[in-house]
């Protein structure tokens, strides 16, 4: 019943109407594949935190692993903890509440490790700025690598600023093992 | 209808409670369908509600107002954390639960998921969960005092901000309250656009939230087909409104712009290409014995109860609750669109999954309607500057959302915002002691309380 329901439905919808552009996810591909092979080794984990966020930031992260963004294809994929991230991306203005748990988000992270700030929250604060219980963006607590503003940023928008970043951290990424020792 | 009540009446009044506020001078209550009442401070404080409902919203007076609630002094607070202004702060202490053999596990701020912050404390005896207690207040940014001082349409970016995942219904209770304060009728071209929006982002919710809720009982399949229609979505969104969340285009007077050229083609394209996946998607939901099996019975909040809290949405339409604000009198432009409301008794995660699929097909319905009947006119209105109070009410993806405001020669002197989670968290505190602990990840998605909106 059910399988018969989904090979249905994978046959039927094989082109749905809305597309993201190919051009730019080919251009991201290529742009990292150039990057990464050397530096990376393998994938690139990435750990979120919402610090003071409207939750907007977080249902366009959300997007980015859709099938029609599929993050995963550029060897970004989030992870369930600091502890096994590379990326410690961030959203969300830095509330007094959240500065704490941040703090020790970034230290529970092996170095060398990289901080994205996402929003114009995690920017700055962003209309928040101001409040006496807003400390102003993710800088205000931890060193930031890059932002990627916007509010909310699209998927494409952040898609593309991981890619960059990933481009432009060769000295601090050093390349992981293809074989971990102890493996050959 | 607004009313001065003595501290007996206050005390003694009956009704669905609503919401709970302090201003400099008073203390209100808000009840279904929209009657408040108000009582003079004395000595900083005013008698506490009985309510069910009330317990956060007076913890929540007593922290941004320092107003206490006699005879409620022993609850803990809600937002204040106690963080020093570095916000270095310490480690939560919460009370054991008695019985033998039973110990805490500490889940948050920071979950698993992309999702936002909160701490749970859950008591457990192996599995199963004895109590649950939730500490929110992460995400509190002070709101309401940055959008005092200010006009309403300088503070509807604030509401716009609230909680984004229903942005469009926030920044229409604001309108609505700042309509009300300013005496103003939005033109008729605007309401349509408004409601067009909110339907559109309350299928956006519906679509994600249920197949994250299948990706959670393990059927990634579905999770990835509900994120796309999700996407398709967002993307005609974007063409018609300019914004993938439709942020900022519900503003008080009206709506910030028109429907852009080719958007009402995008969204009609959209809505075609959900309804003819929906009715496959939805056989695999009632079909597979193992999704069922996750779904049914899991996570109960019964329809007493629901009651009790008021609660609004699909927690408690699932729970034998007809309220929708969208039903409510003058509440434009469904009134003439013969609105349907889906409403299920068994109060489970299987329950709160069936109303949100039901309410799909009836959102996409209604913004056909909408988009055909669209009438021509202005979008918006200049909102002169006046002096007044307002109580506006919009109908959510998760329930009513209520916003309550004073102008002052035309300036926001004081505001309140009541989200429907603020009624869904203790319903959630319940429904995971009726479940293990394993489940409890898809008892909270199935509620989808938001974090932010409560936090302010
Ligand atoms: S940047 Fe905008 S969308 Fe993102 S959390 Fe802040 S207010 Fe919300």
């Amino acid at each position: 019943m059910v399988w018969k329901t989904t090979i249905q439905h994978l046959l039927r919808r094989a082109a749905p109407a809305l597309r993201p552009d190919p051009a730019l996810a080919k251009e991201m591909r290529a742009r990292l594949e150039a990057a990464a092979a050397q530096r990376l080794g393998r994938a690139l984990s990435i750990r979120h935190v919402a610090a003071g966020s409207c939750n907007g930031c977080e249902l366009e992260l959300r997007a980015t692993q859709t099938l029609i963004y599929d993050l995963t294809q550029y060897g970004l994929s989030f992870v369930a903890s600091p502890r096994h991230a590379d990326i410690l991306l961030v959203t969300g203005v830095s509330t007094r509440n959240m500065a704490q748990a941040l703090r020790e988000a970034r230290a529970a992270m092996p170095d060398p490790a990289l901080v994205v700030a996402v929003g114009d929250c995690a920017v700055d604060g962003g209309v928040f700025k101001g409040s006496p219980v807003v400390l102003g963006g993710t800088k205000a607590l931890v060193p930031v690598d890059l932002v990627i503003a916007g509010c909310p940023p699209n998927p494409a928008e952040i898609i593309a600023g991981l890619v960059t970043l990933v481009e432009a951290h060769d000295t601090k990424m050093p390349p992981k093992p293809k074989i971990l020792p102890g493996m050959a | 209808m607004i009313r001065e009540l003595s501290a007996a009446e206050w005390q003694a009044k009956q009704g669905r409670f609503v919401a709970l506020w302090t201003d400099q001078n008073f203390a209100y209550a808000l009840y279904h369908p929209g009657e408040l009442v108000f009582v003079a401070l004395e000595q900083g404080g005013y008698p506490a509600l009985a309510h069910k409902g009330a317990g956060w919203f007076m913890r929540l007076a007593r922290d941004l107002n320092g107003h206490v609630a006699r005879g409620f002094e022993a609850a803990p607070p809600a937002i204040d954390h106690g963080a020093a202004p570095d916000g270095t702060s310490p480690w939560p202490n919460f009370a054991r639960h008695p019985e033998e053999g039973a110990h805490q596990v500490a889940v948050g701020p920071v979950h698993a998921g992309i999702i936002e912050p909160g701490h749970f404390r859950f008591d457990v005896k192996g599995e199963q969960v004895l109590r649950l207690t939730a500490r929110l207040g992460y995400e509190h940014k002070g709101i309401l005092a940055l959008m005092r001082g200010k006009s309403p349409s300088h503070a509807a970016r604030f509401a716009a901000r609230v909680s984004g995942d229903a942005t469009v219904a926030h920044s229409l209770a604001f309108a609505h309250a700042a309509e009300q304060a300013a005496g103003l009728t939005p033109p008729p071209r605007a309401v349509h656009l408004r409601a067009i929006m909110a339907e559109l982002e309350r299928l956006a919710n519906h679509t994600s939230d249920v197949g994250a809720m299948a990706g959670d009982a393990g059927f990634a399949f579905l999770d990835a087909r509900f994120a796309l229609l999700r996407e398709w979505l967002c993307q005609a969104a974007q063409a018609g409104f300019g914004h993938r969340l439709m942020m900022d285009r519900v503003v008080p007077g009206g709506v910030a712009d028109d429907l852009a050229d080719g958007g009402r083609e995008a969204i009609l394209a959209a809505l075609s290409a959900i309804e003819a996946e929906l009715p496959s998607l939805r056989r695999v939901f009632e079909d597979y014995a193992s999704l069922q099996d996750r779904v049914v019975g899991t996570g109960l909040v019964p329809p007493d109860l629901a009651e009790a809290y008021a609660a609004g949405g699909y927690v408690g339409r699932a729970s034998g609750q007809r309220g929708d604000a969208r039903l409510s009198p003058g509440y434009a432009p469904y009134e003439t669109f013969a609105l349907y409301v889906p409403v299920e008794q068994a109060g489970d995660v299987a329950a709160r999954i069936k109303v949100r699929l039901e309410e799909m097909p009836e959102s996409i319905r209604l913004v056909r309607e909408f988009l055909a009947s669209l009438p021509d006119g202005a979008l918006c209105l200049a909102p002169e500057p006046a002096t007044g109070m307002g109580l506006g009410v919009a109908e959510s993806f998760r329930g009513p959302v209520w916003y309550w405001l004073r102008l002052d020669a035309g300036q926001i002197a004081d505001i309140f915002i009541a989200d429907a989670s603020t009624l869904h968290w203790p319903l959630l505190e319940y429904a995971a002691t009726t479940s293990i602990l394993a489940d409890f990840p898809l008892i909270n998605k199935s509620m989808n309380g938001s974090y932010a909106g409560v936090d302010l």
